[in-house]
């Protein structure tokens, strides 16, 4: 009996041994030698491999901006300017300061403004809606509702609200990576500056029909009328195919364009309420209702 | 026009099937084989089948609303037709609790567990009957003899073997096929085809089981490609081996009404969630089952193979429809 | 008699063709018509008229733009109002020439006159060139400019001429009628054909649900060198090409390529007539036969309508708009699409309008898959629809590439027959856009 015990604890040892020294050698020849400093800028890196730096993954963006030596073309929106800098330091360059970003929704079609003159009757999906027809609404160029964008986002920062069927970005969570902008077949997402704090004007439209026609579909349709573009003083707003538009680096956030516009399709976020004119008897165009005001 | 139009994309109609329609169906189909065990084993049939079909249907409105606190769907008749067809495959006096047991089994571990109707990969009354096996072998092998409904003397429920149980035993013991023939307690051909035979509940009756087939056949809910590639699998596979050495073989009429082969046939390796999708991975399904099943019989420990074979062969599903693709247009 | 028919699959949807027994009654042209730049397959005709312009029927009003495209014409006479993007079918406003109409006058040379013109005096490439003149395309609804099918490419060769009279579709009758009552000007457009495309033989193939015009064809054929008449099983989709080729030809056409492999080419019965207006009578493509029906109309019809007459005028002549409509589709209840607006206009491609009630508008509710293989035995293609569908909802491209979702032609056996109402073909659709946009890269990589 004690034989067998002898034999057992000898082979599986012998093999044991023979196991370690052969994965040893193994393990040596077809080691991948590898940059260290790619390892430290993955731990570096926020690990949710969201795709938003346009790299298949945080090791991927590692790899490449190793290689690339600079980081001029590199940006990890998710970690922003701390993880940059972090990076710069452990390859020994200098980060640039930007300007942090957010997905922006530029639409306000809701139930209300845009009602419903048809019913859809087919896959909770905008892409396949898109492909079908042009929404509920009628217009063309609004949010369908359906979700592809509340989908894409893995930072858990849109929901759909249930009033008014459009989605709403959470502003703490948004790390402006770009998923819903990609996922979207409209294109209604955008990625803008986030301001100072937090503030930003934007026009929540991007109908491009004529005035008369977007406006048989939507209230607070952008009708193209130019009001907001005679007013600008900063040269921030332009007017092509019946559509404003504001950019966010030339914006000064003066305020001075919303109340011009007649349909209340521009927003302003995160700003203090504007005071009543005392001497104006006529009412200020109120702040409507929109998908991201705080109320 | 005071509607809104409705949008979607084609086709506009729909046929009126439904998975209601496809499993009253099977129910209805099932009628005639139910009659008769109430027929052979009177109020105990009765209770086997209630408790069964009750339990399987609570079970899963349970886990529904419960649970998982989804829609509940126990109205599209699913849990009924396991509920059934366990009641089917099990003996006419299995207590309560453990036909309970089986039903929690069936519908909570082997149907709700995957991810409710469609998603599982077994068949649910089967590993809900194999469970008990296994779990109560004592209790799921003590078969009772038939007591024909209308009969002058009610007795104790005496016991019997089926007679593949005969066979197995017999041939354990050495004997030739004539001798465990000669049995007294072994039924002969017809008693095997209308019913007079022991077993369980749905395998009584040969007949019953193939009218219900039928049913099935015409109005769409089955189609040829399983039952007949196992049948013919089987019986040829039988029937090989009976030419060879017809003293320790049984012939293949004999294994084709016997045991639950006829109920496996047509209604428990045609259950649509767990089988191939395709027409000839669905001959290949059969041909397996059919060769698993006497593989069992005729050298298995257990008498009966239906039901491993089965769950075997629907563990090979997903492979066969990888492999056995229907024939493209054009290619 | 054994019918022929397509072997792998199909269904049977309830036929409900109300409208057979309506003769073809020709439609006042409305107040005003919208014509779409584009009704057919390839490049959007350029438009070479302005607003203001006073126009005649039959006059060119959109030129062809590219090797696939086909011309459009005025299909009445009047003053060009607006050019602007005008509601279509399609869901979306698309370009349109929209014309107020005053009492029809005809363009020089158009031969209005109703007389049968038999003898074919043209030569082959003027017969084509006057195809391609007279904007003709497919009237089976895929709207192929049809001179360019008449192009046999180098290296391939044409044997048949198939004439698709199955109109497998439930509630059309557009084809049937025209075959009762243009038959035989049918059966010499299709002689035009057969000389365009340098063929001794065609088949028409008739579903045997349509006795009468089974006969009149025959009877009418008779006089024909080469056309035969065969009626085929009632089976949804034998109108499609490749059914159609299958079951008259028994050859099936390889994945991925056109009819002309198995050297026929396929036309619809209403194209053929177009050819013989276009050949013989010099008369432009304006107008087409649609049929206007459904379980919610009153009183089912077939018109001969002009193009870019609003939907809503054919249904004022049918009884007006119903109270009880649910769902308005452009074509049949298989392929049809539902549309937004009865302001949207007819164009080449409108076969029919059906007009559903309320009742059946909307879907069943969608169920889990239980695997019943149903819609695997009722693809004609044999594809795995329940495979592709998945495949496409999980966006695994490249696998439902190679389950071949290219070769679905969309005919929804699979979307009807699933027990659990899944919506099968809308997902196959968006997968054949997804994996056709990957293989368009690709090749330009």
């Amino acid at each position: 009996m004690d034989n067998v015990i002898v034999y057992a604890v000898i082979s599986l040892s012998a093999i044991g041994v023979t196991s370690a020294i052969v994965l040893y050698f193994v393990a040596q020849k077809f080691k991948v030698i590898e940059d260290p400093r790619i390892d430290v800028v993955e731990g570096t890196l926020p690990g949710a491999n969201c795709g938003g730096c346009g790299f298949a993954g945080c090791r991927a963006f590692a790899e490449g901006i190793v290689k690339a030596g600079k980081l001029d073309d590199f940006n990890c929106p998710v970690g922003g300017n701390s993880t940059m800098a972090a990076i710069a330091k452990a390859l020994g360059l200098e980060a640039e300061e930007k300007d942090p970003m957010i997905a922006v929704l530029r639409c306000n079609g809701n139930c209300d403004y845009a009602p419903k003159k048809l019913n859809y009757d087919g896959p909770a999906t905008c892409a396949f809606a898109h492909n079908l027809y042009s929404g509920e609404s009628g217009c063309p160029y609004g949010c369908l509702g359906l979700g592809d964008c509340v989908v894409s986002c893995k930072f858990d920062a849109l929901y759909i609200d249930e009033k008014t069927g459009l989605p709403v970005v959470d502003e703490d969570k948004c790390v402006a990576c770009g998923a819903c902008v990609k996922a979207c077949p409209r294109g209604i997402f955008e990625l803008r500056l986030k301001g100072k704090k937090s503030r930003r004007i934007f026009v929540s439209c991007i109908n491009q029909e004529k005035g008369a026609v977007a406006k048989k579909n939507c209230e607070v349709a952008c009708i193209g009328c130019s009001k907001c573009f005679k007013v600008c003083a900063f040269d921030a707003i332009t007017m092509e195919n019946n559509l404003a538009y504001i950019d966010d680096e030339k914006c000064k956030l003066c305020r001075k364009c919303a109340p011009e516009c007649p349909t209340n399709a521009i927003h302003e976020l995160n700003f203090p309420p504007r005071k009543p004119k005392a001497e104006e008897t006529a009412e200020v165009p109120k702040e409507p209702v929109t998908a991201d005001s705080k109320a | 026009m005071n509607n809104l139009l409705t949008i979607s994309g084609s086709p506009h109609v729909h046929t009126d099937e439904s998975i209601k329609k496809i499993m009253f169906s099977v129910v209805y189909a099932m009628v005639p084989a139910m009659l008769v065990s109430v027929y052979f084993f009177g109020l105990d049939a009765v209770r086997v089948i209630g408790i069964s079909v009750i339990a399987c249907v609570l079970v899963e409105y349970l886990i529904q609303k419960y649970l998982i606190k989804g829609d509940v769907t126990i109205n599209d008749g699913s849990a009924i037709v396991t509920g059934v067809l366990l009641a089917f495959n099990v003996p006419a006096n299995l207590p309560t609790w453990i036909i309970v047991v089986g039903a929690i089994i069936s519908i909570g571990v082997a149907k709700m567990a995957f991810g409710g109707i469609g998603k599982n990969p077994f068949n649910p009354a089967l590993v809900g009957r194999v469970f008990l096996l296994i779990s109560f072998p004592a209790q799921m092998t003590s078969w009772p003899l038939p007591k024909p409904l209308f009969a002058q003397t009610v007795t104790d429920t005496i016991t019997g073997a089926t007679p593949l149980g005969l066979l197995k035993e017999g041939q354990m013991a050495g004997k030739t096929i004539e001798q465990i023939m000669a049995d007294p307690n072994m039924p002969d051909y017809i008693q095997r085809m209308i019913g007079f035979q022991t077993g369980s509940l749905g395998e009584m009756s040969a007949l019953a089981l193939f009218l219900g087939a039928l049913f099935m056949f015409f109005r769409k809910v089955i189609t040829w490609q399983i039952p007949i590639s196992y049948l013919l699998s089987s019986f040829i596979f039988a029937g090989i081996f009976w030419m060879i050495d017809p003293t320790h073989y049984a012939d293949p009429f004999f294994h084709l009404i016997t045991g639950g082969l006829m109920l496996g046939i047509f209604y428990m390796a045609t259950d649509m969630v767990s089988s191939p999708m395709t027409p000839k991975g669905q001959i290949v399904f059969g041909i397996g089952c059919g060769l698993l099943t006497m593989i069992i019989r005729l050298w298995g420990a257990y008498p009966e193979g239906v039901s491993f074979a089965i769950l075997i062969m629907n563990a090979f599903a997903p492979l066969i429809n990888k492999v056995f693709k229907p024939t493209k247009f054009g290619l | 008699m054994v019918l022929s028919t397509f072997k792998i699959g199909g269904v049977h949807p309830p036929e409900n063709k109300f409208s057979s027994g309506a003769a073809i009654q020709p439609l006042p042209i409305p107040g005003r018509v919208f014509v779409p730049i584009t009704q057919h397959l390839g490049a959007p005709a350029k438009v070479m008229v302005n607003r203001g312009d006073e126009v005649k029927t039959g006059q060119l009003l959109a030129k062809s733009s590219g090797f696939i495209s086909a011309n459009i014409h005025s299909p009445a006479t009047g003053k060009v109002f607006r050019i602007e993007e005008a509601i279509d079918q399609s869901g979306y406003k698309r370009m349109a020439v929209i014309i107020d109409t005053t009492e029809d006058v005809w363009a020089e040379g158009i031969d209005t006159s109703p007389d049968i013109i038999r003898e074919i005096s043209m030569s082959r490439e003027e017969i084509i060139q006057r195809i391609n003149d007279m904007g003709i395309v497919g009237l089976g609804g895929a709207t192929f400019p049809t001179h360019v099918k008449m192009m046999v490419p180098d290296g391939k060769h044409a044997e048949y001429l198939i004439i698709n009279g199955v109109e497998c579709e439930p509630y059309l009758t557009s084809d049937h009628r025209l075959m009762l009552e243009n038959g035989e000007e049918m059966l010499i457009g299709t002689a035009i054909l057969m000389k365009a495309l340098g063929v001794k033989k065609a088949m028409v193939g008739i579903e045997a649900n349509k006795p009468d015009a089974i006969g009149h064809i025959t009877k009418l054929a008779a006089k024909f060198q080469g056309i035969t008449v065969h009626a085929l099983k009632v089976k949804y989709p034998q109108g499609g090409e490749k059914q159609l080729i299958k079951a008259l030809t028994g050859k099936e056409v390889p994945s991925g390529k056109l009819p002309i492999e198995t050297g026929c080419v396929v036309d619809n019965v209403g194209t053929a007539f177009a050819v013989y207006e276009a050949v013989q009578k010099n008369k432009p493509l304006i107008e087409r036969v649609v049929t206007i029906t459904g379980k919610a109309v009153k009183t089912p019809s077939n018109f001969r309508v002009r193009i870019g007459t609003p939907i809503q005028h054919l249904i004022e002549h049918a009884g007006g708009l119903p109270e009880n409509l649910g769902k308005l589709i452009g074509g049949g209840p298989m392929m049809g699409k539902a549309l937004v607006s009865p302001e949207a206009p007819i164009v080449k491609g409108s076969s029919g309008i059906l007009l559903m009630p309320v009742e059946e508008a909307r879907r069943t509710i969608v169920k889990n898959c239980i695997r019943c293989s149903r819609c695997v035995s009722v693809c004609p293609m044999g594809l795995e629809p329940y495979l592709l569908a998945q495949y496409s909802r999980l966006e695994m491209w490249e696998n439902a590439e190679k389950e071949r979702i290219m070769d679905c032609i969309e005919c929804g056996s699979c979307h009807y027959i699933c027990p659990s109402g899944r919506p099968l073909l809308d997902y196959i659709r968006l997968g054949k856009a997804n994996v056709g946009k990957i293989i368009r890269t690709r090749g330009k990589i």
